[in-house]
């Protein structure tokens, strides 16, 4: 058995909150270069090369990459063996982002009741998923999420008989008539099977792979590219004004499901992927 | 991407009239910001005839609510929001004399013909390339809704703001024109 104060905790989701918001990933870094060579409309290069200059600023600023710094969702998967002590769990967490926002000049953007609409003031609470897996060690995934992609997400309970098409044609149709409100070039995370609530946290799941990387089951990476092409050829473009470089990628994630159930999921994320972790 | 058109606000008729979709332009002057909570709080006081905090005539609102500023910092980063949330209030506006709104994402056709009719613009500018465009901002403050924090209607003096036409006066849409020439089937 391992002790670990819940100020460990709070301390790394702090940082997390920072540097998620201000560095983005390599690997969309990467995507971005590829494709600013590959677009094939010049404002969609201009695009592209903006948002690789804004990447540039932030990261070095120190300032973050969007306004719109997010939800955060926080992904906890706690060993089994450890005991935390000091506090209680989940308000580490809200403390973390309470004092990552804060310190971090990012903005405030949670309201506490949907109805009534009136900010939190520090970006809390957290959306928390917490798993309990073998070992002692603890691991922190942070993944602020901005409201314009998430907008634009979308699970359908379609009937089994849809089958394979009816997946492609619902995944390409939600992007394209998401257009340019998830501020485009986008990652796309889809979920195919589990009950309701579950398609729904695999597509987010899927939004926490690197750029470029494929689903282990060969038939599943295949469907992952040929969406991607389909996606590519709709001409949404960087912005949405118009160009090949629509998503830098396509993520499945999926899960068994009922004999009478197909849930499908879309989860939109924009270019501005954020997501850090750490293990404690 | 021909070279950029400096616009310089408050925009004159026949300024907007010389803009085209796809043109990207390069913003000086005076812009507000301004969302959904602003606008409504705006077309509140137009109810009730009352005037407005600030004067919109030839001016530009851009659909945005920034991040805290840094110290020694006019402003944090800020980048659109997405524009469909202020469709309902937008018409309103331009009639009294708006002339130009920055955002993100499509327009409805209430306000795509209000653009035609009073001869006014709608810009996209890059979502997510926020700390880049906070470098446009010379200088802000809050002129009115101080309360609603981020959503405050801020007035930006700005210099080369990067945007591009989506919807110009004259009925044009960079978003379907876009989409129609980059579309493979
Ligand atoms: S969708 Fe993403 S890039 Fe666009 S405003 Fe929201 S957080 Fe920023």
């Amino acid at each position: 058995m391992r002790t670990l104060n819940v100020s460990v905790l709070t301390d790394a989701v702090k940082t997390l909150c920072m540097e998620a918001n201000y560095d983005l990933g390599d690997d969309v870094i990467q995507s971005l270069r590829t494709w600013k060579e590959k677009e094939e409309s010049p404002t969609g290069r201009e695009v592209l090369d903006k948002i690789l200059e804004n990447a540039a600023i932030a990261g070095k600023e120190r300032v973050p990459l969007c306004q719109d710094t997010g939800f955060a969702v926080v992904f906890v998967e706690v060993g089994q063996d450890v005991h935390f002590t000091g506090g209680d769990f989940q308000e580490a967490i809200h403390e973390g982002v309470r004092q990552g926002y804060q310190e971090g000049y990012l903005r405030k953007s949670i309201v506490s009741d949907p109805i009534e609409r009136k900010n939190t003031g520090d970006n809390t609470p957290a959306v928390i998923h917490t798993d309990i897996v073998p070992g002692e060690k603890v691991r922190v995934i942070l993944a602020p999420k901005g409201g314009g992609s998430e907008n634009m997400s979308e699970v359908k309970m379609m009937a089994p008989a849809a089958g394979i098409e009816g997946v492609k044609s619902f995944v390409v149709d939600r992007v394209r008539r998401s257009g340019a409100n998830p501020c485009p070039p986008v990652i796309v995370g889809v979920g195919i099977g589990g009950t309701f609530e579950k398609c729904a946290q695999i597509a987010k799941r899927a939004l926490l792979r690197p750029v470029g990387s494929r689903h282990s089951d060969p038939y599943y990476a295949a469907l992952e590219e040929e969406l991607l092409d389909m996606i590519n050829r709709l001409g949404i473009g960087p912005q949405g004004f118009g160009g090949r470089c629509t998503a830098l990628d396509v993520h499945i994630e999926v899960h068994p499901c009922h004999i009478a159930s197909f849930p499908v999921s879309v989860n939109m994320q924009c270019h501005v992927s954020r997501h850090r972790e750490v293990i404690l | 991407m021909p070279k950029p058109k400096s616009i310089t606000v408050p925009l004159s008729d026949e300024a907007i009239e010389d803009l085209r979709i796809g043109d990207a332009v390069l913003i000086s002057g005076v812009v507000y910001t301004g969302r959904d909570s602003a606008h409504k709080r705006l077309l509140d006081a137009l109810d009730r005839g009352e005037q407005l905090p600030v004067d919109l005539t030839g001016q530009i609102i851009y659909y945005a609510g920034p991040a805290p500023a840094k110290p020694g910092h006019p402003i944090g980063s800020i980048g659109p929001t997405t524009s469909y949330r202020m469709d309902p209030y937008a018409p309103r506006l331009i009639a009294r004399g708006l002339k130009g709104m920055i955002g993100k994402g499509n327009r409805s056709s209430e306000v795509i013909e209000a653009l035609q009719q009073y001869k006014a613009v709608y810009f996209g500018a890059i979502g997510g390339a926020a700390a880049l465009m906070a470098k446009s901002v010379k200088n802000a403050e809050v002129v009115a809704f101080e309360d609603l924090g981020p959503e405050a209607i801020r007035r930006l003096e700005v210099k080369d703001f990067p945007a591009v036409v989506v919807n110009d006066c004259h009925g044009g849409d960079l978003y379907k024109e876009g989409m129609e020439t980059y579309r493979r089937d």
